[in-house]
């Protein structure tokens, strides 16, 4: 791969396939971690994380499509099957047989409901490869790294935890950073929702006393955590938000797990 | 006179007694089981889903689900109590099978025969009395003194309120007349009275021994009318549980066997939807057997499934699953518990309305708008917290889901925003409007 000054080249599967390659597995960045300024930040930080331990990983850059998650728990099913089997057919003429993605929703999605259209991968969650990555030794937060000692927090998302019973793996890559981890009032499989899924991300909220993501960040802010480590690119821009309207900017700080990891590894 | 049957006087009496037992235990037997076949009818309203694979999981899920209370013990107040009173249900209920024998054959405490293990049996009975005595006081205290959110929440105005306390009452009325019953027997044993036999082991009943009188007649009374208004009293619950959200006693076995085994987070592929989406990608697939006027969507009970109504009638409506709803916490109209209650309430109507053939009701009324609004569907996350919360398994989210997926294939009433999102979708591949071909631009900033 070419490096320069210290940039990563980002390759796609169709560039790979031009040399006659193949990646060992694909990058499914998803619309957030493509388009969501915040979130790109996470999507860089986990190809800096794929780069660094010299995994064979592209993305399908343009042809990738919405998984149609958002339009099938809007409840168009139709739209969903359109999206599914067009990515679907991207994925197989591509030979892909193993994927990693940022976002939980194109996980689940991906790992429960694409095989029976026809799609079946071996699809884990970025968190699920950090945690894999460190049990190896191939990751291992550098010694004076700014994490040590800090009280951190982690906010489950719905989609890996309560749908997907990924709880672990996001708790053993913060494990490594010799923090003060603590967890908040609601966690696991109590976890409470950020107020973004079900594509309440898409619209304004019924009403109500309070907004789901307010209630979530006083919980943050009753855990006295210096950082909130969230594996979601939805609930980022719903606790950041939620941070913000509670003028918490100075104190709280919101980070994907890649973005710790990346950070603590000096990538 | 009625009141003979308290007596104890002659063969004759004795018959009577017999022949009125037999004829309340029949008759409540048969009425159970009519009202129970109404209410599998009205489940099979459902449309099918296969849910007869992996037996062996599924029973492991409702031993321990439902036999263990395994979900239970995320709020272990609540769980120790409802332990206590579940287990009294559960071995309490082998001494109904003695009494049914007496109350038949005309013999009295048939199984003590088996001497030392007989006043086992009859000790932890009364033990576990005396803990589902305790167990509901505390429980009526809890709704109604109390402020308990859960357990105060709107939609358990009225009907839903007085049942749960009418379960209360008849439970602390059943165990006392069980303990009364037994009280009255010890006190004639040791008076050797008639055929009171020493038989038995009393250590809570013993204790309310002074409390009775000193007579062998009213002491008779008092066992006799303790015996009958125990068991008609157990009878007539059986024939309550049917209208009554107490029926998870019964239903939570099936519903927990029954349950989805799926990650929570897996939703199904609609079939009718991938043959459309297949014959419009693919001019040359032939679709397979496509149904005439299919509907897609929830917009009535009869287009849930089976299971979604079997989770309706098996509803106790603790509201464990309201209280952990991220719409509910913060004020939205959304009450996971209201929409099992409104589901049932549906097909119960339903039910009746079709064996009336009132087409006002089965035609102009629907689950949708009829019982749960709008504003209700749009509020869930679909976080899966009520499904995970559930003790018995119910999933109110599938229920959700199909509304949704009606108002927005059938209606395309979907809010304008999600409209938005949609044609984003549709039109560059993504829920907003960024143009396809500028969805790697992230990487050149690396």
């Amino acid at each position: 791969m070419q490096e320069q000054n210290n940039t990563i080249h980002v390759p796609t599967v169709a560039e790979l396939l031009e040399k006659g390659e193949a990646p060992d597995i694909l990058f499914w960045v998803g619309c957030a971690g493509s388009y969501d300024q915040r979130a790109q930040r996470i999507t860089q930080s986990l190809c800096k994380i794929l780069h660094h331990v010299n995994i064979k990983y592209a993305i399908l850059g343009t042809e990738e499509g919405c998984t149609g998650d958002p339009a099938k728990r809007a409840g168009n099913e139709f739209l969903y099957q359109m999206q599914a089997m067009m990515n679907i057919e991207t994925l197989n003429n591509y030979g892909i047989k193993k994927i990693v993605t940022a976002c939980p929703h194109c996980f689940n999605i991906i790992k429960n409901e694409y095989p029976e259209l026809g799609g079946k991968y071996e699809i884990i969650h970025h968190s699920q490869l950090i945690q894999s990555l460190i049990d190896e030794g191939k990751l291992r937060p550098s010694d004076g790294h700014s994490f040590k000692g800090k009280r951190i927090t982690y906010h489950d998302s719905c989609y890996l935890g309560r749908a997907n019973d990924i709880y672990e793996a996001p708790r053993k890559a913060l494990e490594v950073l010799d923090a003060d981890l603590v967890e908040m009032k609601s966690c696991r499989s109590n976890g409470l929702c950020c107020g973004a899924g079900g594509a309440q991300m898409f619209k304004e909220p019924e009403k109500g006393t309070k907004d789901i993501n307010i209630q979530r960040t006083e919980e943050i802010i009753n855990s006295k955590a210096d950082i909130v480590a969230s594996a979601c690119p939805f609930c980022m821009t719903m606790l950041q938000d939620g941070i913000k309207v509670k003028e918490k900017e100075q104190s709280i700080q919101i980070l994907d797990i890649a973005e710790i990891t990346a950070k603590a590894n000096n990538l | 006179m009625l009141f003979t049957i308290f007596e104890i006087t002659s063969k004759g009496t004795i018959m009577a007694a017999q022949i009125i037992f037999a004829i309340i235990f029949i008759g409540a037997i048969l009425l159970f089981y009519s009202n129970a076949r109404k209410i599998y009818k009205n489940i099979q309203l459902g449309k099918k889903e296969d849910r007869s694979d992996r037996k062996g999981d599924r029973l492991k899920n409702m031993l321990l689900v439902a036999f263990g209370q395994k979900k239970m013990f995320k709020r272990p107040i609540a769980a120790l109590l409802h332990l206590g009173v579940y287990l009294g249900f559960v071995i309490i209920n082998i001494e109904m099978l003695e009494i049914v024998i007496d109350g038949l054959f005309g013999t009295h405490r048939v199984f003590s025969f088996l001497g030392p293990l007989y006043g086992v049996l009859i000790a932890s009975f009364e033990v576990l009395a005396a803990i589902v005595l305790v167990g509901c006081v505390v429980f009526l205290i809890r709704r109604n003194v109390l402020s308990i959110k859960r357990l105060r929440q709107k939609e358990l105005a009225g009907w839903p309120k007085s049942d749960a306390n009418i379960i209360l009452v008849a439970e602390i009325l059943l165990m006392t007349a069980f303990l009364f019953m037994n009280a009255a027997d010890f006190k004639l044993q040791t008076m050797g009275f008639a055929h009171y036999h020493s038989a038995g082991a009393f250590p809570v009943s013993s204790m309310l021994v002074s409390l009775l009188p000193a007579g062998a007649e009213a002491l008779v009374f008092i066992e006799r009318f303790c015996w009958w208004f125990h068991i008609v009293g157990v009878l007539a619950f059986l024939n309550y549980l049917p209208i009554s959200k107490h029926l998870h006693i019964l239903l939570a076995f099936p519903n927990t066997y029954y349950a989805n085994l799926e990650p929570q987070g897996k939703l199904e592929n609609m079939p009718s939807v991938t043959q459309e989406v297949k014959a419009m990608l693919d001019p040359s697939f032939t679709p397979t057997s496509v149904e005439e006027n299919v509907r897609f969507g929830v917009k009535d009970v009869p287009d849930l499934t089976w299971k979604n109504l079997l989770d309706a009638y098996t509803c106790t409506e603790c509201g464990r699953c309201t209280s952990v709803c991220p719409a509910n916490i913060t004020g939205k109209k959304l009450s996971p518990r209201k929409i099992m209650m409104d589901t049932r309430d549906r097909v119960s109507e339903l039910g009746k309305a079709l064996e009336k053939q009132d087409t006002e009701i089965i035609e102009n009324k629907s689950l949708l708008d009829g019982y749960i609004s709008r504003e209700e569907i749009w509020a869930c996350t679909t976080c899966n917290a009520c499904v995970e919360a559930c003790p018995v398994n119910i999933n109110p989210l599938e229920i959700i889901m199909g509304l949704r997926q009606y108002a927005v294939m059938e209606e395309s009433s979907a809010p304008s925003s999600l409209n938005a999102m949609f044609n984003n979708i549709e039109n560059n591949g993504a829920p907003w409007q960024y143009a396809q071909s500028d969805r790697a631009n992230w990487k050149n900033e690396m």
